[in-house]
C-alpha cells in the first residue's frame, strides 16, 4: 500500500478553482517533486494534504489517503493528532517560519509537548538530540538562542529538525531552499537526503526549481494551472517529457539548459573601471567592511556579472557604481557619464522585486514617463511617443499604459521597470537581481529581452546575481565575490570550464548537473 | 565575565541616556507649562482679591501680585524651577496651603481610580481583541472587532452620567452617596476605563491580525497545535509588543479622562484638583498638575521602553 494517495483532489479559493483532478501516490522511502510555476497550486496541492488551507480556501472534492484514513474527511480536532506526528512540514522562507520571540530550544520543544511529552528533562534531552541530529554545533547554546541569532540555513536546520523530532512517515518540504544560498540550498538538501535515508521518511518535494527537483527526486509531478500535466519517474520524465509545458520548463531552466557561452567581444574601451573599492559601514564601536578592495572594469557593450552569496558585498558594490553609497576609499568610474543630476541619465538601476520599485499609484504609462519629465525630455506629445515606443521595446502591449501595477504579472511589472530604466537614454544598466524573483519561463523571457537591447542599443549591463546558472547565460564577464572580495574574475568560459579559487569550484559544485 | 561586565555597562550607559531623556522631557513640560499660564489673561490674584467687597484699591491688589511674584519674570521662573527641583511647589493662591498638601491629599484617590480603571481597561481590550480574532462566524467577530470604535466616540461625562441613571437610580445598585470604598469606585472606574480600552483593543486586534498572517504561524499549526494554542503561545506574545506602545500613551488619556470623571462622580481627586484650579487661575497648583502628570507619563513609558528588550529578544541587542 502506499504511504500517501492523493486522488482527484479539487481545491477552490472563495469558490474559484485553484487545484483540480490531482492524484499521485507517494510510496514510504521514496521522494516525489512537484514541480510548477507560481500560481501553479502546488503549494496549495501540498497545504490541502494536512488540511493547513488559508481561510478562504476549501477542499472541494477527492480524497487523501495516508494509509487507511482519508485525512480529507477529518476534522481539524483529528488532523492535529497527525500533524506534526505522522506528517512534518519543512515550510520556505526560514528567516520568517519561527517565532521571533521564543527560543529555538522552546520551539522544538513545543512540537513534542504538543504530541503528549510532558517530562520536561526528557523533552530538553530530545531537543539537544535533535539538533545534533540536524548538524547543528554546540546544541546546548543553539537551543537557548532565538531565531534572529541564526543564519538562514541554520534556520531551515531549526525547522527541520521540527519537521523529524517525532519520527514522521511522511515530509513535506514546501520550497525549502528557495530562500537559501545555492551553496547552503545544497548542504540542506544533502541533509533531508541523509535523514531519509536513516529513517526511511518518504519526503513531498515542493518546488518551482527543476535543478533540484532534478537532481532530488524519484518520482517527478509536474503542475501548470492547477492541474497535473506531466508525472512519472524523475530520470524518464527529463530524459523524455512528453507534455509540451514541460519541454518548455527544461529548456528555460537556465540550470538544464547547456546554452553556450558568451564570449565578450574583441576589447574595446571599458565602460565601467572599478578601483580598490572600500565600503565600510559601522556596526557599533567597530567598523565593517562589506567591501574590501575590489576592482573590475566592464569592456562597452558587454554584460559583467558580479556573483556571490548574501552578504559577499555585491548589492553594496552595484550601489557604490550607481551612486547611491559614496565609497569609503577607492574609485568607480563611468565613462562619459557627467556628475550631478546628468549622471543618472546615463546609469540606470533595475531592482529584483519590481513591484516594491513601482509607485502602487501611478499607472504604466506615468512611471515610464516621470524620467522624461524628470528630465524634461520634450513636449507632452513627444514624451507620449517616447513611451510607447518604450513600451513596445520591451515587448508590452499598449493596454498596459492606464493600468496599475498590481494588475500586472511579475514579468510584466519587470518589464515596465526595464522600460522605465530605458526612459532616460541609459548607456549602463546596473541589473540587482532583476531576475531573481520571476519564475523560470518568465525569467528566461526576461534575459532574452536584455539580450536583444544590449544589441540593439549597445548597452552596457552589470548584472548582480547570486544564481550561476543566470549567470553563465547573459555575462560576458564574472567576478565571483566573496566576504567583500572578489576572488576570482575572468571570462564566463573560463570561470565555469576552469575555475582557480576553491570557492568558485564550491559554488560550481552546488548547482545541478548538466551545466557542469 | 568579562562579556556580562560588557553587557552591564551597556545596560547602564542605556538606562541612563533614558533617564536624562526623561528628565528632558520633564523640564520641557515645566517650561512649556510654566510659559503657557503666565500667558493666560488675568490672573488668580485678580479672580480672589478684586471682588468690590474686599474693598481692595488696584494698589493694594499690586501690592499682593508682587508678594506672590516679586522681580522680573525671569528670576521667577528660575525660582520656580528650583523650587520645583528641591520638591516645593509653593503655595496654592487660592487657599493659601502648600501645593504639595492639596496634592497629597488628591493624589491617593486618583491612584486608586487610575489604576483600576487601567486594569480594567486591560481586560476589556484583551477580552475583546482575544474574542473577536478568536470567534470564526464572521458577524460576531465583525461585530466584536467594532466595539472598539463605539467606545473610542463615547464621551467619559456622557458615560458617567448614563451608568449613574442606570445603576444608581433606577436598578438601585450602587449608592450615589455614601457606601463602601469599593462600591464608590465601581463606576467611577469603568466611565474612565471604557474610552481608555478602546484603542488598546483596537490595536490589539489589528496586531493580532498581523501576526496571524505571518508564515510562522502556519508552521506552528503544522506542529499540531490547536488555534487557542497558536493564538495564546504565540500571536498573543507578538502582539503584545505594539499594543504596550499604545497602552503607555493612553496614560495621557487617564490624566484628562479623571478630570471628568472626578468632577461627575463628585470625587476629590486630582482631575477635581485640577479643575478647582482652573476656575481659580490657580498658578502654582496647574504647575504642579502639569508637572506630576508629566512625570507620571514618563514614567510609564519609560517602562514600557524597559519592558521591550525583555518581551522582544531581538531588540536585546539594538540596545
Amino acid at each position: 500500500m502506499s504511504l500517501l494517495e492523493v486522488r482527484d483532489l479539487a481545491v477552490s479559493y472563495d469558490g474559484r478553482r485553484a487545484v483540480e483532478g490531482v492524484s499521485f501516490t507517494v510510496e514510504p522511502g521514496e521522494v516525489v517533486a512537484v514541480v510548477g510555476e507560481s500560481g501553479s497550486g502546488k503549494s496549495t496541492t501540498a497545504h490541502a494534504i494536512i488540511g493547513l488551507l488559508p481561510g478562504n480556501a476549501a477542499v472541494e472534492s477527492g480524497r487523501v489517503l495516508l494509509g487507511d484514513a482519508d485525512l480529507a474527511t477529518w476534522s481539524q480536532r483529528r488532523l492535529r493528532t497527525v500533524r506534526g506526528a505522522r506528517v512534518g512540514l519543512v515550510p520556505q522562507d526560514p528567516s520568517t517560519s519561527l517565532d521571533p520571540v521564543k527560543t529555538v530550544g522552546a520551539q522544538i520543544g513545543e512540537v513534542l509537548r504538543l504530541h503528549g511529552r510532558r517530562d520536561r528533562r526528557e523533552v530538553r534531552a530530545r531537543v539537544l538530540d535533535l539538533l545534533a541530529r540536524v548538524g547543528l554545533p554546540d546544541p546546548e547554546t543553539r537551543a537557548r538562542q532565538y531565531p534572529h541569532e541564526l543564519s538562514g540555513g541554520m534556520r531551515q536546520r531549526v525547522l527541520i529538525a521540527i519537521a523529524i523530532a517525532l519520527g514522521p512517515s511522511l515530509i513535506i518540504a514546501d520550497e525549502p531552499t528557495s530562500a537559501l544560498d545555492a551553496t547552503v540550498q545544497r548542504r540542506i538538501l544533502d541533509l533531508l537526503d541523509d535523514l531519509r535515508a536513516e529513517s526511511g521518511t518518504a519526503v513531498l518535494l515542493v518546488t518551482h526549481d527543476l535543478g533540484v527537483a532534478a537532481g532530488r527526486s524519484d518520482h517527478l509531478v509536474v503542475m501548470k494551472d492547477g492541474g497535473i500535466v506531466e508525472q512519472g519517474r524523475t530520470s524518464e520524465v527529463l530524459a523524455a517529457p512528453r507534455a509540451e509545458y514541460t519541454r518548455r520548463l527544461l529548456a528555460d531552466a537556465p540550470a538544464l539548459s547547456a546554452r553556450p557561452f558568451r564570449d565578450p567581444p574583441a576589447a574595446d574601451e571599458p565602460a565601467v573601471v572599478v578601483r580598490d573599492l572600500v565600503r565600510e559601514f559601522r556596526v557599533g564601536r567597530r567598523p565593517f567592511r562589506a567591501v574590501d578592495g575590489v576592482s573590475f572594469e566592464v569592456a562597452r557593450g558587454t554584460t559583467h556579472a558580479l556573483v556571490g552569496e548574501s552578504g559577499s558585498g555585491k548589492t553594496t558594490t552595484a550601489r557604490t557604481v550607481v551612486r547611491f553609497a559614496r565609497p569609503t576609499s577607492g574609485t568607480v568610474t563611468v565613462t562619459g557619464a557627467p556628475d550631478g543630476r546628468g549622471f543618472r541619465r546615463h546609469v540606470q538601476l533595475v531592482h529584483q522585486n519590481p513591484y516594491g520599485s513601482l509607485d502602487p499609484r501611478q499607472t504604466v504609462g506615468e512611471i515610464v514617463e516621470e524620467p522624461l519629465r524628470n528630465f524634461g525630455a520634450g513636449d507632452r506629445a513627444t514624451r507620449r511617443a517616447r513611451v510607447a515606443d518604450l513600451v513596445e521595446r520591451v515587448a508590452l502591449p499598449e493596454d498596459v499604459l492606464t493600468r496599475r501595477p498590481r494588475e500586472l504579472s511579475g514579468g510584466q511589472r519587470q518589464r515596465v521597470a526595464i522600460a522605465r530604466a530605458l526612459a532616460a537614454g541609459p548607456e549602463l544598466l546596473v541589473l540587482d537581481e532583476a531576475v531573481s524573483a520571476l519564475d523560470v519561463t518568465v525569467q528566461a523571457q526576461i534575459l532574452d529581452l536584455l539580450d536583444g537591447l544590449q544589441r540593439e542599443l549597445g548597452l552596457t549591463y552589470l548584472f548582480i546575481s547570486h544564481d550561476l546558472a543566470v549567470v553563465r547565460q547573459i555575462s560576458h564577464t564574472v567576478s565571483v565575490m566573496n566576504e567583500g572580495r572578489i576572488v576570482e574574475t575572468g571570462t564566463t568560459r573560463q570561470v565555469f570550464t576552469d575555475p582557480r579559487h576553491p570557492y568558485t569550484r564550491e559554488l560550481l559544485a552546488a548547482i545541478p548537473e548538466p551545466v557542469r | 565575565m568579562v562579556l556580562l561586565r560588557v553587557e552591564v555597562a551597556a545596560v547602564t550607559r542605556y538606562l541612563l541616556s533614558r533617564v536624562g531623556q526623561a528628565a528632558l522631557v520633564l523640564w520641557a513640560a515645566f517650561t512649556a507649562g510654566y510659559l503657557l499660564l503666565q500667558l493666560l489673561p488675568g490672573d488668580a490674584i485678580l479672580i480672589k482679591f478684586q471682588n468690590p467687597e474686599l474693598g481692595l484699591s488696584p494698589g493694594q491688589i499690586a501690592e499682593i501680585r508682587s508678594y506672590y511674584a516679586p522681580g522680573s519674570p525671569f528670576l521667577d521662573y528660575l525660582r520656580t524651577l528650583t523650587g520645583f527641583l528641591h520638591g516645593s511647589f509653593g503655595y496654592s493662591i487660592d487657599t493659601g496651603t502648600p501645593v504639595v498638601e492639596r496634592l497629597g491629599e488628591a493624589l491617593p484617590e486618583t491612584a486608586r481610580l487610575a489604576s483600576a480603571a487601567f486594569l480594567l481597561a486591560l481586560v476589556i481590550a484583551v477580552v475583546i481583541a482575544f474574542a473577536g480574532s478568536h470567534s470564526r462566524t464572521s458577524w460576531i467577530r465583525g461585530a466584536l472587532l467594532s466595539v472598539p470604535s463605539l467606545l473610542v466616540a463615547v464621551p467619559a461625562f456622557w458615560l458617567g452620567i448614563l451608568l449613574i441613571q442606570v445603576f444608581s437610580f433606577r436598578l438601585r445598585l450602587m449608592p450615589v452617596i455614601g457606601g463602601s470604598e469599593l462600591q464608590q469606585l465601581v463606576l467611577p472606574v469603568l466611565t474612565l476605563a471604557v474610552p481608555v480600552s478602546a484603542p488598546i483593543a483596537q490595536v490589539l486586534a489589528s496586531s493580532i491580525d498581523e501576526v496571524s498572517t505571518q508564515p510562522f504561524v502556519p508552521v506552528v499549526a503544522a506542529k499540531g497545535a490547536s488555534r487557542w494554542w497558536i493564538l495564546w503561545r504565540h500571536v498573543a506574545r507578538n502582539a503584545v509588543l505594539p499594543t504596550m506602545t499604545v497602552a503607555g500613551l493612553t496614560f495621557g488619556e487617564l490624566v484628562a479622562g479623571s478630570v471628568v470623571t472626578e468632577t461627575v462622580f463628585g470625587r476629590n481627586g486630582i482631575g477635581r484638583l485640577t479643575e478647582q484650579a482652573v476656575n481659580a487661575q490657580d498658578t502654582p497648583v496647574l504647575l504642579a498638575v502639569v508637572v506630576l502628570a508629566a512625570g507620571a507619563f514618563v514614567l510609564v513609558n519609560l517602562v514600557v521602553d524597559l519592558l521591550f528588550p525583555v518581551l522582544d529578544p531581538r531588540l536585546r541587542a539594538a540596545s
